[in-house]
């Protein structure tokens, strides 16, 4: 009885991982779709935007319905070893780019800054309409979702098929969907007080975290506590990165004092 | 061929990024955690240690770039 219990809290504990780490990188990259989608609207007309988005989705239904199934056949150690290693590979970049983002070595994401840069490109195109759409907006808007849609693709699947459930992976993506999609259409602008940087870093720590810990799983290691230890490593990911945000603060500022001395 | 290469770039710049290096590290330390493994080692260290080498160098060679 205590054992089943054990088992039902660790598969819980797995879920709600999977669920917050799926809904959480598909907000972000939705927040980034939503930009260059509004952009495209405002300069080259909704119809053109909005065929272009609509387009994305449907070639990323069709990519997830393909890929999804496939995955499930793969052997569930071989499937760790080389999803634990591209979550490893592809959430190190963005841990990376957080962690230099917060230090002050990388400029910070500005959603309002690229919905100006998108909108001023757009609106200097020439025209050229295709079936009564402008061709423009729509390749802007297509590329603009599908490229952004592809990490969420590619999380949604790794994340659902290692832990065993496509579903839940995917459902904590429409939750993003719903929710980023309501918010855009309400305030028709783009969504910049979304903590875009806090929310990049927190996913840069879950894909670390569960590239480790399915990494080391799939090359044939144990855990000490099972999936308990996600918690671990999760204190591990977290505290490291915090470690390395406290000292390259302190190095950017003792540049920024020796070139304030220069000047 | 022009479509294949596209095609090549765009996953290695989606999974690989601008640092190779760190792609190739993880790379080894996850064989080197297999091969621990198969020798009947506790690995479940390595992965941890290893990612906290990776992105140390990692940021080494952002900043200095």
């Amino acid at each position: 009885m205590v054992r089943e219990v054990r088992y039902v809290l660790r598969r819980m504990t797995a879920g709600v991982f999977l669920v917050l780490s799926a809904f959480l990188a598909s907000a972000v990259e939705m927040v980034e779709a939503l930009t260059i989608v509004l952009a495209s609207g405002v300069a080259r007309g909704w119809r053109s935007s909005l065929t272009g988005m609509g387009a994305a989705v449907l070639a990323l239904a069709v990519i997830v319905a393909a890929l999804g199934p496939a995955l499930t056949v793969i052997p569930i150690n071989a499937l760790r070893l080389v999803v634990g290693g591209l979550l490893l590979t592809f959430g190190l970049q963005w841990l990376r780019k957080a962690i230099l983002r917060a230090s002050g070595f990388k400029a910070l994401h500005d959603e309002d800054e690229i919905f100006s840069r998108e909108l001023a490109e757009a609106k200097t195109a020439a025209p050229l309409l295709r079936g009564g759409v402008d061709w423009y907006g729509f390749t802007l808007s297509f590329k603009g979702v599908l490229l952004e849609g592809l990490e969420v693709a590619f999380i949604v699947l790794t994340f659902g098929s290692t832990q065993g459930s496509i579903p839940l992976a995917a459902a904590g993506a429409a939750a993003a969907l719903v929710l980023v999609a309501g918010v855009g259409i309400a305030v028709r602008a783009p969504l910049a007080r979304v903590p875009e940087n806090t929310l990049k870093f927190a996913v840069g720590v879950m894909l670390t975290t569960f590239g480790i810990f399915w990494s080391t799983e799939g090359a044939g290691g144990n855990w000490p506590g099972s999936d308990a230890a996600l918690f671990g490593v999760l204190a591990f990911v977290i505290s490291l990165s915090a470690l390395f945000v406290a000292v390259l603060r302190r190095r950017k500022r003792e540049q920024l004092v020796a070139a304030g001395a220069r000047a | 061929m022009k479509y294949l290469v596209s095609f090549g770039r765009f996953w290695w710049d989606f999974v690989v990024g601008d640092d190779w290096i760190a792609a190739a590290l993880v790379i080894a330390a996850i064989g080197a955690t297999a091969a621990l493994a198969a020798g009947g080692v506790a690995v479940w260290w390595v992965m941890p240690l290893a990612v906290a080498v990776v992105l140390y160098v990692s940021l080494r060679r952002a900043i200095a770039a």
